[in-house]
């Protein structure tokens, strides 16, 4: 049945893996950090651009599944001007939600579209494809914090977030 | 043990030609199961296959006929099970070409038989400098054991590496292979490009070197008539499980003064001769290599496996695949834009087929296929030196054994039609 296949490759996520969102390249970039997920070989590069404590602009490149590329996406049209705290408290929801724990999802619009991957919770092998671009986008955020500008991280979703 | 009255597809003798695939089909109970609301198109043998009714039947026949430990025992159930095991032990001797029964030793898997190899005779006879010579397109089981004992020894692994199109390159093989090298391993048919490789042609080259070569055959075992001693191999390892068989049992073949010379791989009963406080001495072949109880369930179900290829004849088996495969391969290439990954030429490969498609991930293939039935592999096929000479980094893979037919390639080419409707892309 392709009740749940719908359910997963919602339209907004087929949207966002079409024409994904945060291809062009920074004009100035202030960290990147690349991720892959081993088991599949999905890689993605995070690059974005600072302004003291908040992310002014940011760039995703992923070679990877419909999932992976969606979830970069709205990664990329979420996280812009945000705070790195805000980043944070947004990729810790989005990885509650995805592992199914229990989490309030805020009546945010920018939620919208991120609630979307709650589909893939059906399909366990992709919640990973789901996490890539959070996972890789948090290591260079602390990499960031820590290291202040032109820092490069690296995550996997073994690392688990 | 007693067999099904059943008139199996199997029992109404050799066909030649083509199989009769729909008589095929009926002995394999699960190709009956819905999934997801279709009709179960199973097109992922290479990694296992499915098992005939008489499999099934025998696994549970022997659990409620004969089982008992085996070897020592001195009672009614011990011999029949002792029995059982030894026959199926001689049954695999001569499906691989009629060798000594001893030169068996049944093992978890062929990842634990090439273990056992890189344990035992690799650690005797690998030093540093020597030189292991793998070809870039073996599965993981067949490259990290050597890798792991090359750098255990200090000893230099050299690529073989593959053309283009998917075959190794022998170009360079007389420089690579070279009185330096003291083990070649290669695989017989790549689980992921499908190629069959002229390893009679470089277990030669080993030889005149004084190499010994291990040949991977977990692929071409369950698809090809075999003869190890033709193919010159000195060791050849195989699984049950993708030829009708049982998981959890693998198959090694050694030559049998390689096999008396190298020491115990594990150590504890049955594979004892003496045992006091101040000496051990090992058991005879094979039992030296098979500690502990084994799996003797699966091995005496596997003599039920053989027989059932055997019915059918591997070379006819072979006549199947190379048309099932020559048909899969005309209608995958007349997907616009779909590339499949190693030869075209269907009597230089067998039944697996990777392929990619330009817009869609192979993870998304899989799931949307599986949503329609159809069940295949996808990502790096645990060979990932391979996926990089090829500059992917993941595949979807179809796979064909003796119960596929045209309709299952159909089935798949409608659904991957339809997929690249759904994904618009």
């Amino acid at each position: 049945m392709s009740t749940s296949l719908d359910d997963m490759y919602r339209e907004i996520i087929m949207d966002h893996f079409r024409s994904p969102r945060g291809k062009t390249p920074l004009e100035k970039t202030d960290a990147s950090s690349e991720g892959m997920n081993p088991s599949c070989g999905d890689e993605i590069q995070v690059d974005f651009s600072a302004d003291k404590d908040i992310l002014t602009d940011v760039h995703v490149n992923c070679k990877g599944c419909a999932i992976s590329v969606a979830s970069g996406s709205m990664l990329a049209e979420t996280v812009k001007g945000k705070s790195f705290d805000q980043v944070l408290r947004i990729a810790e929801i989005v990885k509650k939600m995805l592992k199914g724990e229990e989490v309030e999802i805020p009546d945010d619009p920018e939620f919208e579209d991120l609630s979307a991957l709650q589909g893939v919770r059906q399909f366990p092998v992709r919640i990973k494809c789901a996490l890539l671009a959070w996972v890789t986008l948090v290591e260079g955020v602390k990499k960031y914090k820590e290291g202040g500008a032109d820092t490069a991280g690296a995550a996997t979703t073994e690392d688990g977030v | 043990m007693a067999t099904e009255t059943r008139n199996t597809a199997a029992a109404t003798g050799r066909l030649t030609g083509s199989l009769n695939v729909d008589l095929i089909k009926a002995d394999f109970p699960i190709l009956e199961e819905k999934v997801n609301g279709h009709r179960l198109v199973y097109l992922d043998s290479a990694a296992s296959s499915q098992k005939p009714r008489e499999v099934v039947h025998a696994l549970s026949q022997y659990y409620r006929r004969m089982h008992s430990n085996i070897h020592r025992g001195l009672h009614t159930l011990a011999e029949r099970a002792t029995v059982a095991y030894e026959k199926s032990r001689r049954h695999v001797a001569d499906f691989i070409g009629g060798v000594q029964p001893e030169e068996i030793i049944f093992t978890s898997g062929t990842t634990e038989a090439i273990n056992l190899i890189a344990g035992t005779w690799g650690e005797m006879n690998i030093g540093e400098g020597d030189e292991i010579v793998v070809t870039e397109m073996e599965h993981h089981a067949n490259f990290v054991p050597w890798f792991m004992l090359a750098q255990r020894k200090k000893a230099v692994i050299r690529k073989l590496p593959i053309t283009v199109c998917g075959h190794l390159d022998l170009s360079d093989i007389d420089s690579i292979i070279s009185s330096r090298t003291k083990l070649v391993a290669v695989t017989h048919m790549s689980n992921v490009l499908g190629t069959i490789n002229p390893i009679q042609e470089i277990a030669q080259l080993a030889h005149k070197h004084g190499a010994v070569v291990v040949g991977d055959g977990a692929q071409a075992a369950p698809h090809m008539p075999l003869n190890v001693r033709d193919l010159g191999v000195d060791f050849y390892a195989f699984s049950a499980h993708k030829m009708l068989g049982p998981t959890g049992l693998g198959l090694l073949y050694g030559r049998r003064e390689l096999l008396e010379a190298m020491p115990p791989y594990k150590f504890g009963g049955e594979m004892i001769s003496k045992v006091s406080f101040d000496e051990v001495t090992f058991a005879e072949l094979p039992h030296k290599f098979e500690a502990g109880t084994p799996n003797i369930a699966d091995v005496v179900t596997f003599d039920a496996a053989l027989t059932y290829l055997e019915r059918i004849g591997m070379a006819n088996a072979r006549k199947h695949e190379i048309e099932i495969t020559g048909y899969a391969i005309e209608r995958l290439n007349s997907l616009d834009g779909l590339e499949i990954q190693g030869p075209q030429e269907v009597e230089q490969r067998g039944g697996a087929i990777s392929f990619t498609d330009p817009n869609i991930h192979p993870h998304d293939i899989s799931t949307f296929l599986d949503s329609r039935g159809i069940a295949i592999r996808a990502g790096h096929h645990c060979a990932q030196p391979l996926m990089r000479a090829m500059g992917k980094v993941a595949t979807a893979r179809a796979s064909f054994y003796i119960y596929n037919d045209r309709s299952d390639v159909d089935a798949l080419i409608d659904a991957l039609v339809e997929m690249r409707k759904y994904f618009g892309v």
